[in-house]
């Protein structure tokens, strides 16, 4: 009797360490906030639950930075952490937030459009649960988060996702997947909503143009690449054509007329807005990979990718160099910086320009000089992601 | 609907964690105390929301 109360006590203090250490460690992606500078570019800030007061309180609400020039012309839209698993997004969104310098017409960031899905983490991924960089006054620390919305915010998924308004059938957990709900519905699930929030954005905002960046697999066809729906089909094949002359390899893929849900579709009809998504190659998102690390996701060194690449089986190169964070927020903003340009000059009247470091500058200096150090930051300059 | 879903599942997740809880307490099985610990774990981070 003795000998099982004891074995009882045991047990229950190690179910009580496995609860607590567990927990706490859950309780630390969910509350843990990144620290952003605003840069001398940001001239104001919102909210997204401003175009959507049903968004107000929930994990879906985000930050809005608006960079505007003074000067008349356009307005872009730059999306970062659609799919939080795919970092090189929110890196790029908060070096733009933190370097920018809108030259004419505004800029809209949103370094967080899923900051729902941004405090959870893979279920089964073994995913590290932040990433750092490293700069000259610490490290700049990221959330590392899932795909999909946190299903403590929104649950349960659906046998079927109906998308709203085609009804086309998708997977079910896509009903979490915020490039799967546009346009969105004001009184649907979460991820509706918050695709109708930012359409009213777009709306409200007169917004020319969306750039909605995304990492992919190496051995997916859709990488390495800017997808465009016919209205940007030109202004995008002219980008990729100039960025593959002067600085790296990036190619155009068609929009699927009918495949629905996503923002280069249905921005582009059910708006006056051109959408852009951006693929940047991303090593740590295959499948055939060594442990999914902190690191893996930093160099993109993979020696089971490297052997892929060797026989021919990726969509883009791929060496011992890997593919960088540097490389892959580069990627992002220079391509945005080149829509930008490429735009301008198809809408001389809705010009939208912008200085910002990007690829080259990553590439040679790495991503450290770039970020601001919230300590020495002005007052009411640092914001809490 | 989700919100009623979500309450009933809630309500489910105490339900069975009390009952594993009394399991734990009356069994005199080491490894069925045991066993009930280890699927307690679960049901308790989903009550506290933290999963």
């Amino acid at each position: 009797m003795t000998r099982l109360i004891f074995a009882k006590i045991l047990a229950a203090c190690l179910f009580l360490a496995c609860l607590v250490g567990g927990g706490l460690e859950m309780r630390g992606l969910r509350t843990y906030k990144e620290s952003l500078v605003k840069g001398p570019g940001v001239t104001g800030t919102g909210r997204l639950s401003d175009y959507l007061p049903a968004l107000k309180g929930s994990w879906g609400d985000t930050n809005l930075y608006f960079l505007d020039s003074g000067k008349p012309g356009g307005t872009a839209l730059i999306l970062g952490g659609t799919h939080p698993n795919e970092p090189s997004s929110i890196v790029a969104a908060f070096v733009l937030v933190e370097q920018a310098l809108p030259e004419a017409g505004k800029l809209i960031v949103i370094p967080h459009y899923n900051r729902s899905g941004s405090t959870a983490t893979q279920p089964m991924g073994a995913y590290p649960q932040f990433i750092s960089i490293k700069t000259g006054w610490g490290e700049q620390k990221f959330r590392m988060g899932d795909r999909l919305a946190n299903p403590l915010d929104q649950w349960p998924d659906p046998e079927v996702y109906v998308h709203y308004p085609s009804r086309q059938m998708l997977s079910n957990v896509d009903m979490r997947n915020v490039n799967r709900t546009w346009p969105g519905r004001a009184d649907g699930a979460l991820a509706e909503r918050i695709g109708a929030a930012a359409m009213e954005l777009i709306r409200r905002e007169k917004v020319d143009f969306v750039v909605d960046t995304h990492g992919a697999e190496l051995l997916y066809p859709v990488t390495n690449c800017i997808v465009a729906p016919d209205q940007g089909a030109s202004i995008a094949q002219l980008a990729a054509l100039d960025l593959t002359a002067t600085e790296f390899e990036v190619h155009v893929e068609p929009s699927p007329a009918k495949f629905r849900g996503v923002s280069h579709r249905e921005i582009a009809d059910h708006s006056e807005a051109v959408p852009f998504l951006l693929e940047s190659p991303d090593p740590f998102l295959d499948q055939p990979t060594g442990p999914k690390t902190e690191a893996l996701e930093l160099d993109g060194k993979d020696e089971f990718l490297l052997a892929a690449a060797r026989r021919g089986l990726l969509f883009t190169d791929y060496d011992e160099k890997g593919k960088s964070m540097e490389e892959r927020a580069g990627r992002h903003i220079s391509v945005s910086r080149q829509l930008a340009a490429q735009w301008s000059l198809f809408n001389p009247e809705r010009i939208v320009a912008f200085s910002c470091p990007g690829y080259a500058e990553f590439v040679a200096n790495g991503l450290g000089p770039y970020f601001r150090d919230p300590a020495a930051a002005p007052e009411g300059s640092v914001v809490l992601e | 609907m989700a919100s009623v879903i979500t309450l009933l599942y809630y309500a489910l997740c105490v339900y069975i964690a009390a009952f594993l809880a009394l399991g734990f307490a009356r069994t005199r099985d080491w490894q069925k105390a045991a066993l009930q610990l280890v699927v307690l774990l679960p049901f308790v981070l989903r009550v506290l929301r933290l999963k």
